[in-house]
């Protein structure tokens, strides 16, 4: 079989470059990325639309502290999520481990008192379609935002353990880290924009 | 050598990131607390918020040192699905007194 005839049936992998000079995993993860963006920020603008629409909205949150610790938490994460890959591409695997599980605690850090806030919410009588300070969307809106955050941080807390542990183990390369360390970044890119629409549009002054 | 120069280089450029990120998200709550409308502060809220999320995608993320055809790739992508979206979610609006559970 000659060279053209293997392009021709679809070998392309074998001779031509990667899209944009990229490894497919790496792509992949961009492209999914893209596709979450959109997610969330249709229901993001979505929100936007209605909170500003309604000179009513529910402003339920008396202090700043909770989400500013959060906020600390998840991007300092986001810095030892570099640290850990700066260290797996220089070949020093312990200190790579060890930084991707420090993330991986700052993870859980962030998903534990973001539950203790939602458990605090719910105590004041916040539902889902319910709330005793206002529009009833309020509590929809809030919880399948930070609902759907939540779910993304609980993804990349247990997706960091396996490849932290597989990449220990040699099963997985330093690509593979700084591929799971693309999707945390990503996390932590969502939040920015979680916190001053969610949060502090709804700050009770 | 040569090595060990660019590590503390590229360790150098992200904590200057990390602290330019946490001084918007700063700046952001100072705004919270600012007497604007809900309009003003949402776009203001939205700017801080884009920037930060620049400054993430680009060094965080890396992109700025990706091929600048991947760059440009997910900046108009992104962009355009974002934009796009603009025409189909005014009709939100309706949500509020148009569905049984919004009352």
């Amino acid at each position: 079989m000659s060279h053209a005839d293997l392009t021709l049936e679809g070998y392309s992998a074998a001779i031509m470059p990667p899209a944009f000079s990229i490894p497919a995993k790496k792509m992949a993860m961009w492209l999914f990325i893209i596709a979450d963006s959109a997610t969330f920020a249709a229901c993001l603008v979505a929100y936007g639309y209605l909170r500003v629409a309604d000179a009513h909205w529910p402003r339920p949150f008396h202090s700043i502290t909770n989400v500013a610790i959060m906020t600390v938490i998840l991007v300092t994460s986001s810095l030892t999520m570099l640290f850990g890959i700066d260290a797996a591409k220089a070949g020093d695997k312990a200190k790579a481990v060890r930084w991707t599980m420090i993330t991986a605690a700052g993870g859980i850090l962030f998903a534990l008192l973001h539950i203790r806030e939602w458990l605090g919410l719910i105590d004041e009588g916040m539902r889902l379609f319910q709330n005793p300070w206002g529009s009833a969307l309020f509590g929809a809106s809030f919880f399948s935002i930070t609902g759907l955050h939540l779910l993304h941080v609980t993804g990349g807390v247990i997706a960091l353990i396996v490849v932290g542990i597989r990449y220990k183990g040699g099963r997985y390369n330093s690509d593979d880290l700084e591929i799971t360390g693309l999707y945390w970044h990503f996390v932590d890119l969502v939040w920015m924009f979680v916190v001053p629409l969610v949060y502090l549009l709804n700050l009770s002054h | 050598m040569a090595t060990a120069e660019a590590h503390r280089s590229s360790t150098g450029k992200y904590i200057v990131v990390y602290v330019c990120i946490l001084a918007i998200a700063a700046l952001q709550f100072v705004i919270a607390y600012s007497n604007l409308d809900g309009s003003q502060m949402l776009a203001r809220m939205l700017v801080l918020a884009t920037i930060e999320a620049a400054l993430a995608v680009l060094f965080f993320m890396h992109l700025w040192m990706e091929n600048r055809g991947l760059l440009w790739f997910v900046v108009i992508l992104t962009g355009f699905v974002i934009f796009a979206m603009q025409y189909s979610w005014t009709d939100s609006f309706r949500l509020l007194n148009g569905v049984p559970w919004a009352k």
